[in-house]
């Protein structure tokens, strides 16, 4: 009965070592990992390093700039790379529009010469597309014409030519 | 919104000399926006400007209403804007016109005569007029004519024809003598199953051999009490563009069943097989069809009844007004052979529906009017929807109705665009 008393304060002494001493390795792999994680990080995705350093990223990012290493392959009067319907202005279109985005991005609108035109007009204002000068009016053509919208197929399509009056009595 | 707005009446001078190239040309799609905005124009051109095609000594456009679109005018198509059908009994101003062929100049009306003849006919008789006033009952109906294509403008794929929007309809009252009365007089064989006639306009290519159109109905139909020889329209002679001085008229069926410029009925021992009796004229698919879908002749068949259907005629689509306001909408509702048995309006597209109070025909085949009182407590833009319902129970559809190769049967609801502020 004695003996039991006795000899637990050296077993408890030995456990509290051993578990302290398993506790600091394990914090320092985790330490290890951690560092080499980082370490990898910022070798395979150097932007983020960039993101760190650069203060002055947000304001002088580096101008994208037109297309001029793409090939013209029509077929079916389709442009082969991008699915770009064949016109007076698909180069210019591709030149300047796929430079950035997908042809997908054309494709799949529809809008008026005035409604692309705001499109531009956003891209210029706040994705960081350049003055499109000349070419604009000849790339507004295009997609006016290629890109219009369509007759409307629904089976009530919205009532238009309204002429508004004042009901008088 | 519209192309109206850039035509100027000097353009569409220039356009109604090569509507015929133009008309080749056109996808019928185009012909519908293009056409239709020149054509409105057209209906308020300058005074003594005469288009191309209009011969100089008759004008059908004279006394008719302001506002009324030309469809064409060669042959002469117009229909009125629905608010200009407002009134219970159409006046002539308000009519529209439907011509296969060339209006008629050298009417004689002294002596005009009708013969009736036919395989199945007991004799032929002619009659003068005076002799059909004089010889038989005269009665008056008000009777419903839509042309079976009216709504045409919104199939799609686009039907060819006249693309009819609402207005070719009306309900005027017509004076006459029960055919089936003078059938009798004749003598009617018992094989008899069709009625067929034979009007005085003239073909478009000058042929003078060449029957325009010579439609007809079966004999049950010609049999009905309303179906008349008339010569009086409200109360008047039939003006030249309906039909003076006589017209078979059979109400509740298409409109060009009720032949203009009669002067020959055959009763007939079988269909009448006369011009735009076959092939797909005034016929629709036995069976539903793809939209676009070639039909074979052999499996259309002729319409008869005209479906149920309604129009807002007041107001004027485009008004606008305030919260505050009681807005009286009223109407007509037709249906065919049948009789309308409930209106109804929607102000939230089809959500929900409200009761309309609806009178009774004033004779069997006459239109009914309807009317409701709505208020917009929310300001906004709303759309009224009418919806009628037959005594078959039968409804109009809110979407186009089913697709046809001639764009014949759109009975789609009718609906207006208002603002209240």
């Amino acid at each position: 009965m004695n003996n039991v008393p006795d000899k637990q304060p050296s077993n408890q002494a030995k456990n509290q070592l051993f578990n302290s001493l398993t506790k600091s390795v394990a914090g320092l792999a985790i330490l290890v990992v951690l560092l080499l994680g980082l370490v990898l990080l910022v070798v395979f995705q150097p932007e983020i390093s960039k993101r760190f350093n650069a203060t002055t990223s947000e304001t002088s990012p580096k101008n994208p700039e037109p297309l001029t290493d793409f090939t013209t392959e029509l077929v079916d009067g389709k442009d082969v790379e991008t699915g770009l319907l064949a016109g007076e202005g698909l180069e210019l279109v591709k030149a300047n529009c796929t430079a950035c985005h997908s042809s997908a991005l054309i494709l799949q609108n529809r809008f008026t010469r005035e409604g692309w035109h705001e499109r531009i007009v956003w891209m210029q204002e706040t994705q960081g597309l350049w003055e499109l000068g000349g070419n604009e009016s000849i790339i507004l053509d295009y997609l006016a014409a290629n890109y219009a919208p369509e007759a409307p197929k629904g089976r009530r399509v919205p009532l238009t030519g309204i002429e508004w009056y004042e009901l008088k009595d | 919104m519209s192309n109206a707005d850039n035509i100027n009446p000097k353009k569409i001078k220039s356009q109604s000399k090569n509507r015929r190239a133009f008309l080749q040309k056109s996808s019928m799609a185009a012909i519908s926006a293009f056409l239709g905005a020149n054509i409105v124009h057209a209906a308020t051109m300058p005074k003594g400007y005469i288009p191309v095609a209009l011969p100089a000594d008759f004008d059908p456009m004279k006394g008719k209403s302001e506002g009324m679109i030309i469809r064409n005018e060669k042959p002469w198509n117009v229909e009125p804007a629905p608010h200009l059908l407002n009134d219970a009994i159409t006046p002539f101003a308000s009519i529209f016109i439907r011509n296969n062929g060339l209006i008629p100049k050298d009417v004689d009306a002294a002596n005009w005569t009708l013969t009736i003849g036919g395989e199945s006919a007991v004799q032929e008789k002619t009659y003068t007029l005076d002799e059909l006033k004089k010889k038989f009952k005269a009665y008056t109906y008000q009777l419903t004519l839509e042309c079976g294509g009216n709504g045409r403008a919104s199939f799609y794929p686009p039907a060819s024809g006249n693309q009819w929007e609402e207005g070719a309809v009306y309900c005027s009252e017509w004076t006459g003598v029960r055919l089936k009365d003078v059938l009798a007089d004749v003598g009617v064989k018992h094989d008899a199953v069709y009625i067929g006639y034979y009007g005085k306009d003239k073909h478009l290519n000058g042929d003078p051999n060449k029957v325009v159109i010579s439609r007809g109905a079966p004999i049950a139909k010609a049999m009905q009490d309303e179906t008349l020889l008339a010569w009086a329209l409200n109360g008047k002679d039939i003006p030249l563009a309906h039909g003076y001085p006589l017209r078979l008229v059979c109400g509740g069926w298409p409109a060009s069943v009720s032949g203009k410029w009669l002067h020959k009925l055959v009763i007939r021992n079988q269909v009448h097989d006369g011009e735009k009796m076959m092939g797909d004229a005034y016929r629709v698919p036995k069976y539903p069809v793809a939209p676009g879908e070639k039909v074979p002749d052999e499996d259309m068949k002729i319409i008869e009844s005209m479906p149920v259907k309604s129009i807002i005629t007041y107001p004027k689509s485009g008004a606008m007004f305030s919260t505050s306001k009681k807005l009286s909408v009223r109407g007509h509702a037709w249906a065919g052979e049948q009789e309308v048995s409930a209106m109804e309006v929607s102000t939230d597209f089809g959500a929900t529906w409200k009761k309309c109070t609806l009178k009774k025909p004033v004779n069997r085949l006459a239109w009914q009017q309807w009317s409701i009182e709505l208020s917009f407590p929310e300001t906004g833009y709303y759309e009224i929807w009418a919806k009628a319902t037959d005594d078959q129970g039968i409804s109009q559809p809110m979407v186009i109705p089913g697709w046809n190769p001639k764009g014949y049967l759109n009975n789609a609801c009718h609906r207006i665009a208002v603002k209240v502020s």
